[in-house]
């Protein structure tokens, strides 16, 4: 044992002379090269963010672009000692010495990353930074390259905006990459597909002299610039549904009715992406949050109000499918029927006799409706409601989506505790009561109805390939389909939907209202508060439907009033747009927004 | 009261060296966190003297305990560390990226720290009381492996803290060794690993985290530097280089203060020590050092009985293999695994495990046989 433990000790001995033959070779023979590198030369340590990729519409037109500007960042090693330097350093910036010195102590641990002082200085502070780059070898300027939304608020909820990485994301493997400064997509589109649109940042170290000009660079990997993406998005459509809705609140949604692409996703009020491009200063980020119209709020796919009559497109298919009704079946109409209580047709007189499901679509018969609801039990009318999409979020790529309720009586059992009765079918099926729905859902829904039963999942991003992108198939009777679409052609032709006919193209839609509860009681008379939400949901050509449109303004009164304007010139600047036309395009004049009154 | 003869024996060189080198450590630390991008001087050295005098007092309490009582308790410890293991991984709190701290609320310890002195405890008991003519075959060698080794070492592989496992490992092997092994056994083990090498390295590389591989990827070349930490080994060079034959002198190295060397004051601790007092300095410290782990193993010859035997050549693997991974470290000999330089490197934890180790040493040399054999 004695022996082993002698050996142990010679071999921390040879150990010893190898650290000692490493220690002069270091410090002896390689002294001097070492000393002037600690003292005269210093490495830094610099990342640069790749410019991120441009986000385009579907025609290629960029929506977004990248511009140059231009930092003023500082060295903290080099930060002069004596108060009057240190003034004079602020005064070439335009910043006080204590700002300077507060704005180096925030800058966080570690040497190596410069501190940022000035964001987004002029030429001129350029040239003056450069210029006295003798006296403060620490001074940087770099060039950034932000983002600039050409259209400002065009499309800002499919956008969404950039900021700077959280805490939890500096933190997460996600973003190793990302250098401490840069900026990412927090929301929408710039978000969901950041990591397509961030590139690689540019790593180096670089190595430079006491007046801090590079030396050298080392381990320089170069920026790759993000990846260019095309959204489904037509900007002209878009423009216009956001110029229609200008001045209310409420959304849009344009979908191609055979491919679940978007091709207007809207929502008012909305913001500006260019106040987040360089980070958003506090004073604009507290506008935005307590404006009490919620303009960061995206409408199209997290307001969920009941759908009102734009239902009954679920409630005829469901009756005409199930064999409850046929094309000829007809009800009285005298404004109200008896079901345990009294059932009002939003008609005072009523429709007369002899309303059929043309009829009763094209003048939104309530009691031709509660006829079927009599018929129908709400947890089929469910599964019909939620092979068109309801009741579940699209799962459009854009967070936040709410996903609307279909009651059923299960539902009714386990939220309210409490059994379903048979009359709150009768409210369900015209679309009020527990039901609803967001703009998108029923703009899938309109797609799906008109097109066979096919649904598909709304899809923003054009160049991908969705190998999912059908969801369910239902596969509506033709005959049926037919009776449906020529009774929403009716409606616009000659009932409740009159104002969004068109020379241009011919439109099929429903118009709905969402009541707004206790009106009366209110004694609010027509305050804007009181006052109903209106929907109108829509499909062109009716012949050989290619789009869906769904339009919501809340507070905006009667569907048939508010709502179908805007689908109207939406629908016809789509095919405008189509054909060629000079209409098409950003000098048409602001159209005035429709009034909601009447 | 302390026998005098005991007293007598207790081994002063040993503790005023150890002393020296803390109290270095103390200066070393003020320095390299000197106030030259802070308003102020970080409190770290004060810390570290409030952690010396209570690991001298853990020390005086460990040498004038009978060494022989902690081995009698030596299995109910190795239990409580085990434990202690499993619940740092249950409900342990995280920092720097691996679970390696027990909160007490109004302190908190890592578990890994002490569990290697209650292993050795156990081994060197074990050891002892095995029939001593017979070098370990293969059949014993496994049963004390998966008796003491393996379970332990792979709680700590989970935390993760490689560097920990890696020299409970170590510390195991050496003193098996000095138990003696059968030449076959060792002959055939050497072959093996040269074999297996690129297997298991391949292995291991790859059970590895990000940080780590960069870690060796670096080592090998730190010009590919992915990371950065290419760039932590040259700065640790170019800091160790600046300092010259004589050095810079105290308070004048540049590399810590200015943060150019991360970990200035715990892991790399040497390199601003070998920046401020040269090549002079550090081989001073070297010999420091060396006094110390030459003690260590002298202790292990002289002590009354085997297991005192294992127990100061146990402790005194340990305290040479993180000297020399550190060490490996910092010169860019070895790839970065963070282990502290012991008695130097700022950290109370270590610092009284490091005490108390000697303190284990003092209490095996003052009950030394009057003849050394």
């Amino acid at each position: 044992m004695d022996r082993r433990i002698v050996i142990g000790i010679y071999i921390v001995l040879t150990i010893f002379g190898a650290f000692l033959i490493r220690l002069w070779d270091l410090q002896i023979i390689k002294g001097e090269k070492y000393r002037t590198l600690a003292e005269s030369n210093r490495l830094r340590f610099v990342e640069t963010p790749a410019p991120r990729g441009i986000i385009y519409d579907r025609n290629n037109l960029p929506l977004v672009r990248n511009v140059q500007s231009f930092d003023i960042s500082f060295h903290r090693e080099d930060l002069p000692k004596d108060n009057m330097s240190l003034a004079a350093l602020g005064r070439l910036i335009g910043l006080e010495p204590e700002d300077v010195m507060a704005r180096i102590k925030k800058g966080g641990k570690g040497s190596l990353e410069p501190v940022r002082l000035k964001q987004n200085v002029t030429f001129k502070d350029v040239a003056m930074a450069e210029a006295r780059r003798i006296d403060f070898p620490g001074l940087q300027v770099d060039v950034t390259v932000s983002r600039d939304y050409i259209y400002g608020q065009l499309a800002s909820h499919v956008i969404g905006y950039l900021g700077r990485l959280t805490l939890a994301q500096a933190n997460s493997p996600e973003y190793d990459d990302v250098p401490r400064e840069a900026f990412v997509g927090q929301w929408g589109t710039e978000k969901n597909y950041d990591t397509l649109l961030r590139g690689t940042a540019a790593k180096k170290i670089i190595e430079v002299d006491a007046v801090g000009r590079v030396i050298k660079d080392m381990g320089i990997n170069d920026p790759v610039k993000g990846r260019d993406i095309r959204l489904t998005i037509d900007k002209n459509v878009q423009q216009e549904a956001e110029k229609s809705l200008l001045g209310s609140t409420g959304a849009v949604v344009v979908l191609n009715a055979n491919t679940g692409e978007v091709l207007a996703l809207a929502s008012a009020p909305a913001f500006d992406p260019n106040l987040f491009a360089k980070g958003i200063n506090y004073r604009d980020w507290q506008t935005l949050l307590n404006d009490p119209r919620k303009p960061l709020l995206n409408r199209a796919i997290q307001s969920q109000y009941p759908p009102g009559s734009t239902f009954k497109i679920v409630s005829a298919i469901a009756a005409l499918e199930e064999g409850l009704i046929t094309d000829s079946t007809s009800v009285n109409c005298s404004g109200s029927i008896n079901f345990g209580r009294r059932f009002r047709c939003w008609k005072d007189g009523g429709h007369g006799g002899g309303v059929d499901l043309y009829r009763g679509i094209v003048g939104s018969c309530d009691v031709y409706f509660y006829e079927i609801g009599k018929r129908i039990s709400i947890d089929k009318l469910a599964r019909y409601a939620s092979d068109f999409g309801l009741g579940k979020p699209s799962g459009i790529e854009l967070e936040g989506e709410r996903s609307g309720t279909v009651p059923t009586t299960e539902w009714k059992l386990k939220t309210k505790k409490e059994k379903w009765y048979k009359g709150e079918t009768l409210n369900a099926i015209i679309g009020q009561g527990y039901m609803t729905a967001t703009p998108i859902q029923m703009a899938r829904l309109v797609s799906s109805a008109v097109n066979g039963g096919k649904l598909y999942r709304p899809h923003i991003l054009k160049d991908f390939f969705f190998e999912n992108n059908t969801e369910k198939s239902v596969n509506l009777k033709p005959e049926n389909v037919f009776l449906l679409k020529r009774a929403l052609a009716g409606v616009v032709t000659e009932g409740t939907g009159g104002r969004a006919r068109s020379s241009l193209v011919n439109i099929g839609g429903k118009t709905g209202t969402s009541q707004v509860i206790a009106q009366p009681e209110h004694g609010g008379g027509n305050a804007e508060e009181y006052r109903d939400h209106a929907w109108f949901v829509a499909f062109a050509p009716v012949e050989n439907p290619e789009i869906a449109v769904a339009v919501f303004v809340e507070h905006g009164g009667h569907g048939g009033s508010a709502a179908a304007p805007i689908a109207k010139n939406v629908i016809e600047e789509y095919f405008n747009c189509k054909l060629g036309k000079d209409e098409c395009g950003n000098e048409e004049p602001v159209p005035q927004n429709p009034d909601p009154g009447t | 009261m302390i026998d005098r003869r005991l007293l007598k024996n207790f081994d002063l060189g040993l503790l005023f060296v150890a002393l020296a080198i803390a109290l270095i450590g103390v200066m070393t630390i003020y320095s390299a966190t000197r106030p030259v991008l802070d308003a102020e001087q970080q409190s770290f050295y004060l810390k570290q003297l409030n952690w010396i005098g209570l690991s001298l007092l853990a020390l005086f309490f460990v040498a004038r305990l009978d060494y022989r009582l902690p081995l009698q308790l030596a299995y109910i410890f190795f239990g409580i560390g085990v434990v202690l293991l499993i619940i740092v991984l249950i409900a342990g709190r995280i920092g720097m990226g691996a679970q390696r701290w027990i909160s007490l609320g109004f302190f908190s310890f890592q578990p890994s720290e002490f569990f290697k002195i209650f292993f050795i405890l156990a081994v060197s008991r074990y050891l002892s009381e095995m029939e001593q003519e017979a070098e370990l075959d293969l059949r014993k060698l496994t049963k004390i492996t998966a008796v003491f080794l393996a379970f332990p070492a792979a709680l700590i592989i989970m935390q993760p803290d490689l560097g920990t496992a890696l020299i409970l490992i170590f510390i195991f092997i050496s003193m098996v060794m000095i138990f003696g092994i059968r030449k076959k056994i060792i002959a055939v083990a050497v072959i093996i690993g040269i074999i297996s090498v690129p297997f298991i390295g391949n292995i291991l590389f790859q059970s590895l985290k990000g940080y780590q591989k960069y870690r060796i990827v670096a080592f090998l070349d730190p010009g590919v530097d992915p990371r950065g930490i290419g760039y932590h080994i040259i700065q640790s060079k170019v800091t160790i280089g600046s300092g010259g034959f004589m050095g810079k002198g105290f308070q004048k190295g540049t590399q810590g203060p200015l943060r150019f060397l991360p970990e200035r004051h715990t892991d790399f601790i040497f390199a601003i020590f070998a920046e401020e007092w040269g090549f002079m300095g550090s081989v001073l410290l070297f010999l420091l050092y060396l006094f110390i782990i030459i003690r260590g193993f002298q202790t292990a010859r002289v002590a009354s009985d085997k297991a005192g035997c294992y127990l100061a050549a146990g402790i005194t693997s340990m305290f040479t293999f993180y000297f020399v991974i550190n060490i490996g470290m910092t010169l860019g000999m070895a790839p970065v695994v963070g282990a502290p330089l012991p008695l130097m490197s700022y950290g109370g934890t270590a610092l009284l495990s490091n005490f108390i180790s000697l303190g284990f040493i003092e209490s095996i040399r003052m009950r030394r046989s009057c003849l050394s054999y």
